[in-house]
């Protein structure tokens, strides 16, 4: 068994910016006996490394082609730390290191032949917008599709356009709520729990996956309970800080859970006692 | 019945020469700087012979007696800890080539077999616990496997011991190669394990007599007689507890300095780190302890979500009794009382679960 803190070595394709703070790598790994790593599902993370600064865990967003149809790994990012702001200085060309998939990606399987109902808020789009494409990809496979994206300030909203595609399709709902909404933003203003009351669910027809700051998800889950949603299908996706992601290190504890294997996407009745305590 | 499991006090050394015939480095406790630690062991006069000791909140001191015994002490600072989950480390090196490509280099030490003689039954129990956690850790487990353990039941617990009511000891119950007891004039030895056994085999052993045997017993059931005992509390509700008036007197008193992280047998976090060499071409990521009570543990893109000593008390209190025994089956303490004696200002956590425990009655 290969060494799980062990990285190997991607090359940065491409850096997109997608706000002033908020970028993404596309990522190629060199060495052809390391593909497997591609098997990555949507909801689980990698460990990037930049050479001298560290390591930090960042979901997995998508996995595009190149111009010749090699897969290319996308992460998102937001430069907010040493090693974060290290990344944003990447240019194309340059070598990271990279290790992963770690953890427990969103339930693909049971969300087979259900409506999906995908709630974000933020940066929490990421992750979630590999199992938006995916249940495009496998577009037979799911009933409706339900997506809520909501953001602080209009102007964090990243990949309007693909929202915009997504709301065209058939069997699809998108809504978008901003906390703060500039003159021209066409959706609502407040807050997504607002949005939740407004889909015509089908509970026990439908599978929740939900990534954003812990109070958000913590309304957005009481919310679809009052909407008779059971609370089992209910999946957050968690953060903390990781930095062995192999369930070692303890930072990523979250009462007994430790989030880099347990989690990160852990199902509601799981969390629920402790979402909202102080210091947890 | 009386099968041969005397070793006279005069032959102890045949046990420190055969082990190291066999090819094992030998560690044992040794006074160091007022303290009783592990050390590499040439022969049997650099045990802590005639060595008591005094432990109580906030205090260690060794006392010297005439007396025969070198085990007649609870513990020192260390556990087995520092042998199997090494204080700092480096796990892989990075190698900036020049065409800016990168190479890994995966670093795993190799430790030589090493025998530790007079492991602690608390220490045993804490092995068990890191064993389960570390489970897939090629870096710990290198370390682990390297391992022959030499327990010796503890024979004079310190107040700040509570062993007895946590189920790990005074005496070493599982997870040894060989164990001892002492008594006055010599060590009944049984063995744990396969290579214990033949260890056994070819040790210059007696039958041990009636006395020695009352001796063992009494000594024992004594050693049982602890000052201090876990109190009744709901483990499950520990998390819960966040608003009780504990935490606050608790923070006010707390250093948040650590020391119980460090000489917790089984506290396991580590933080990674970037060591970056002055030629610019290779980098060294190390792992080295880290502690729930450092400003760094919680910290998560921009902020801590633990800012203060009261959360980080809590984080530790509430996992060590609490969220443990969800993730592996038992609470994380097994009695030795280290973090009472080595807390600076000594803080007994024994005092602040009886107070929780008393909520749960109400």
């Amino acid at each position: 068994m290969s060494n799980p803190a062990l990285p190997t070595e991607a090359v940065v394709l491409n850096r997109i910016q997608e706000t002033e703070d908020i970028f993404t790598l596309q990522l190629q790994l060199t060495d052809p006996s390391q593909q497997w790593r591609l098997g990555i599902q949507p909801g689980q993370f990698n460990m990037l490394y930049r050479y001298g600064v560290g390591e930090i865990p960042i979901s997995f967003k998508a996995i595009s082609e190149d111009d010749q149809g090699h897969p290319v790994l996308e992460h998102t990012i937001r430069a907010v730390g040493r090693v974060s702001r290290s990344l944003a200085e990447l240019l194309p060309g340059d070598r990271i290191g990279l290790r992963g998939p770690f953890g427990q990606g969103w339930p693909l399987e049971q969300a087979e032949n259900r409506d999906l109902c995908v709630i974000t808020g933020g940066l929490g789009c990421a992750p979630a917008v590999s199992i938006i494409e995916h249940a495009f990809a496998n577009r037979t496979s799911y009933g409706h599709i339900h997506i809520i994206q909501g953001v602080k300030h209009s102007a964090d909203l990243l990949w309007r356009s693909r929202y915009e595609f997504w709301a065209q399709q058939p069997n699809t709902t998108v809504l978008m709520a901003a906390d703060v909404a500039a003159p021209g933003w066409p959706w609502y203003s407040g807050r997504v729990t607002e949005l939740i009351k407004r889909l015509p669910l089908k509970p026990d027809k439908t599978l929740v996956c939900c990534c954003g700051p812990e109070p958000m998800m913590q309304a957005s889950a009481e919310q679809l309970i009052r909407q008779h949603v059971p609370a089992e299908s209910i999946w957050l996706s968690m953060e903390r800080n990781m930095q062995c992601a192999t369930g070692h290190c303890g930072h990523c504890q979250f009462g007994s859970d430790f989030i880099c294997h347990d989690g990160p996407v852990i199902p509601y009745p799981r969390l629920c006692g402790r979402l909202g305590l102080e210091g947890v | 019945m009386s099968a041969a499991d005397f070793l006279p006090r005069s032959s102890l050394s045949s046990l420190i020469d055969l082990l190291q015939q066999q090819g094992y480095r030998v560690v044992g406790p040794q006074v160091i700087d007022g303290a009783i630690l592990y050390r590499p062991l040439q022969q049997a006069d650099q045990l802590p012979a005639g060595i008591e000791q005094i432990q109580q909140p906030g205090q260690y001191r060794l006392i010297r007696t005439q007396g025969p015994r070198l085990f007649s002490w609870a513990n020192g600072p260390q556990a087995l800890k520092p042998l199997t989950f090494a204080p700092r480390e480096t796990l892989w090196r990075s190698h900036l080539q020049a065409d800016g490509s990168l190479r890994f280099e995966e670093v795993i030490e190799t430790t030589e077999p090493t025998a530790v003689l007079g492991v602690r039954g608390c220490d045993l129990a804490a092995l068990s616990l890191q064993d389960q956690h570390f489970s897939g850790d090629p870096y710990y487990q290198q370390r682990r496997d390297s391992l022959l353990l030499i327990a010796v039941d503890c024979s004079h617990p310190a107040d700040t011991c509570f062993c007895a009511s946590t189920g790990d000891g005074p005496d070493a119950r599982a997870g040894y190669d060989l164990a001892l007891v002492e008594l006055d004039d010599g060590y009944r030895i049984r063995a744990g394990s396969p290579k214990g056994q033949s260890l056994m085999d070819n040790l210059p052993l007696d039958a041990a007599t009636p006395e020695q045997q009352q001796q063992t017993d009494e000594q024992h059931q004594k050693a049982c007689q602890q000052q201090r005992h876990l109190p009744a509390f709901e483990p499950s509700r520990l998390i819960h507890q966040g608003q009780h008036p504990i935490w606050d007197s608790l923070a006010e008193a707390c250093l948040s300095c650590g020391n119980c992280t460090s000489v917790c047998p089984s506290c396991f976090c580590f933080s990674e780190s970037e060591v970056p060499e002055l030629d610019g071409t290779t980098s060294g990521h190390q792992r080295q302890w880290d502690s729930c009570f450092s400003e760094g543990h919680s910290y998560i893109h921009g902020h801590r979500f633990r800012p203060d000593t009261k959360s980080r008390y809590r984080q530790w209190l509430t996992h060590k009794f609490g969220s443990w025994v969800e993730q592996y089956g038992r609470s994380g303490c097994t009695g030795c009382g280290r973090c009472i004696s080595w807390c600076p200002v000594g803080i007994d956590p024994l005092e602040a679960l009886t107070e929780l425990g008393r909520e749960d009655v109400e």
